[in-house]
């Protein structure tokens, strides 16, 4: 098969994060364009969700296998692990429950892969220094009464998150506003003040299992799991 | 165990007879013999990898598209089914069977019974939808086709489809299920029972004997249809299309004559019913809608069935304004689905002409039904 080029920048981005022969769950799907580019690049099995109808139908009509529906209400009903990596891009803004969504993700797919537009970019800390106003960028259009976008977060509050979430960035990737390319986790300075947008590739923290060792064989004494 | 098939040229069908079958039926009893009447459109290729069976609703019948020689209209689905249609007869072959029960040709209440003068009648064992699968199995073997490439229905058509994807998932490859539920809803049985009681308390009915004096107990059947027909509009569609107009005269009649644009439009439903459908076929048909009940068992039945069904796509469609069969209903088998990481795909499709949407004219119908065939006829083409 022919492999296809992106439409978007950061959909290609987002095709370098996955391995081949993997199960994919896209949500926020559109008419499904990502997710042919990853079947037909990727050998990917792509599901995915859409809320808005006439997208749906579109996607569906290209043989895609897209649910009509609203992710926040919707995602309960997969599987623990069914899909390999759930997908989320440019939609965890405008979710009435970012951290729940979040942990939905991972509780899906074994990792996650998430994109979103930084709000502690310059231009938009300078708009609301200047102005005094809520800014309004490219990636962020909308007037503060009538934008789908109500949780504004910078990659600084997305970090602090994941932290106490206990997620693992296994890979990040940042865009400044003219499409350079960084790795987020190599350069520490700045990052939060050029990153236009970030892609970050999650998943949950393994835990190793705690072993006690005891000369009597308790299975386990209260003072020993303190210690 | 002998099929025959022969042509009734004034039903204009193809009939399939199974000859001392022993069709054993979920009730316990067994129809030694019967025949399914059918039709079909296009041409099946040379792998028979391009047949579709069409299910039908609880009054359709197998005239899908063309001429219907019983009402002497065209077919029930032909905006659907034809050449260049979303379901594209130049590409399918596209088969569809008067139900088992039913009353256009297949066996049923009306027919006679095994051989002998006197129809069935009530007589006639109760059917269900799993049993009407089984016939339609049977037939769909002896036209020699191994695997269906789709089975798609709406509303009793939906049921059929839900209930192949369980019984058979290795003779097909994937299903399209519209204005369907997993179960008939109390709602739906109670409307249903309204229907019946107005049938049986026809006193031409005589306990489902009425042929035998050559009568039809018009009234009963006609009131039937007519609370059906509510259920399957919509409040707005039906103020849309007749408000509080009035029939013929600018002042009321202070009496019970049809006054009403709406009264009128369900009185000719009613009449025009009787004229083409059996009131026992609809006393058994309403029955097996009843007692559809998957909505314990679907998940199981998928997850462990005995025949692999992996491999199974669904399409599951719902009309915004279907309160007989609602979205709710139809996300349930898309969230069991789903819940087995299965591949299905779901619209809900907004409209105001409630549950009768999937027969009207609704463009993203169309669309998906047409884009969701084409593109998996083409992989398994590739």
């Amino acid at each position: 098969m022919n492999k296809i080029n992106s439409i978007r920048k950061d959909w290609s981005l987002i095709e370098t994060l996955i391995a081949e022969d993997r199960k994919i769950l896209d949500i926020g799907c559109g008419d499904g364009g990502l997710m042919e580019q990853l079947e037909n690049n990727r050998n990917a099995i792509t599901h995915g969700i859409e809320l808005n109808r006439d997208l749906a139908a579109n996607a569906i009509a290209r043989g895609f296998n897209v649910v009509h529906g609203n992710a926040e209400l919707d995602l309960s009903q997969y599987s623990n692990n069914s899909f390999d990596y759930v997908i989320l891009s440019q939609t965890l803004q405008a979710m009435m429950k970012p951290k729940d969504i979040l942990s939905e993700l991972l509780r899906i797919g074994s990792k996650a892969i998430v994109s979103f537009p930084n709000f502690g970019h310059w231009k938009i800390r300078l708009q609301l220094l200047i102005s005094g106003r809520m800014p309004v960028t490219e990636s962020l259009p909308y007037t503060w009464y009538d934008t789908p976008n109500i949780h504004f977060f910078t990659i600084k509050d997305f970090l602090n998150l994941c932290n106490e979430m206990n997620i693992v960035i296994e890979k990040s990737i940042g865009l400044t506003s003219k499409g350079k390319q960084f790795d987020i986790s190599e350069s520490i300075t700045g990052v939060n003040f050029f990153t236009h947008e970030a892609i970050f590739l999650l998943s949950y923290k393994n835990f190793e299992p705690i072993k006690i060792k005891s000369s009597k064989k308790v299975f386990a004494k209260n003072s020993v799991i303190a210690n | 165990m002998k099929t025959k098939f022969t042509t009734d040229t004034k039903l204009e069908s193809e009939i399939a007879y199974f000859q001392n079958i022993n069709l054993k039926l979920e009730s316990g009893d067994i129809i030694d013999s019967f025949k399914l009447a059918f039709k079909t459109y296009g041409k099946l290729n040379a792998d028979k990898t391009n047949a579709i069976l069409v299910c039908h609703a609880l009054t359709g019948d197998q005239y899908v598209a063309g001429n219907n020689p019983i009402t002497g209209r065209e077919g029930w689905w032909s905006r659907m089914v034809g050449p260049n249609k979303p379901i594209d007869t130049n590409k399918f072959f596209v088969i569809c069977s008067n139900v088992l029960g039913g009353c256009a040709g297949s066996t049923g209440p009306k027919e006679l019974q095994n051989e002998s003068d006197v129809a069935y009648g009530g007589n006639f064992p109760s059917v269900t939808i799993k049993d009407m699968v089984k016939a339609q199995s049977l037939l769909i073997e002896n036209l020699n086709i191994e695997k269906l490439f789709s089975v798609i229905g709406g509303s009793m058509g939906a049921m059929q489809a839900l209930q192949w994807a369980i019984d058979f998932p290795d003779k097909i490859l994937n299903i399209i299920h519209i204005a369907g539920a997993l179960k008939h809803s109390a709602q739906n049985i109670a409307f249903h029972e309204v229907g019946r009681q107005a049938i049986m308390s026809d006193p031409i009915w005589k306990n489902g004997k009425y042929f035998e004096n050559n009568e039809v107990p018009e009234r009963g059947l006609s009131v039937a249809r007519m609370i059906a027909h509510i259920t399957y509009l919509s409040e707005n569609a039906m103020h849309r299309k007749f408000g509080r107009k009035l029939q013929s005269r600018d002042i009321i009649s202070f009496g019970f004559d049809a006054d009403f644009q709406v009264e009128s439009y369900l009185r000719y439903q009613g009449k025009s019913f009787v004229e083409r459908f059996d009131a026992n076929s609809y006393l058994y048909l309403t029955r097996a809608m009843d007692y559809f009940d998957h909505d314990e068992t679907f998940r199981k039945n998928i997850e462990f069935s005995h025949n692999p069904n992996n491999h199974l796509k669904y399409l599951i469609v719902s009309f915004t304004s279907d309160w007989l069969f609602p979205t709710i209903e139809s996300k349930m088998i898309v969230n069991q689905l789903n819940s087995l990481s299965r591949e299905v795909s779901f619209l809900e499709i907004d409209t105001d002409k409630g549950h009768d949407s999937f027969l009207l004219e609704e463009p993203q119908l169309d669309d998906v039904i047409k884009g969701f065939l084409t593109n998996n006829f083409a992989k398994i083409d590739e």
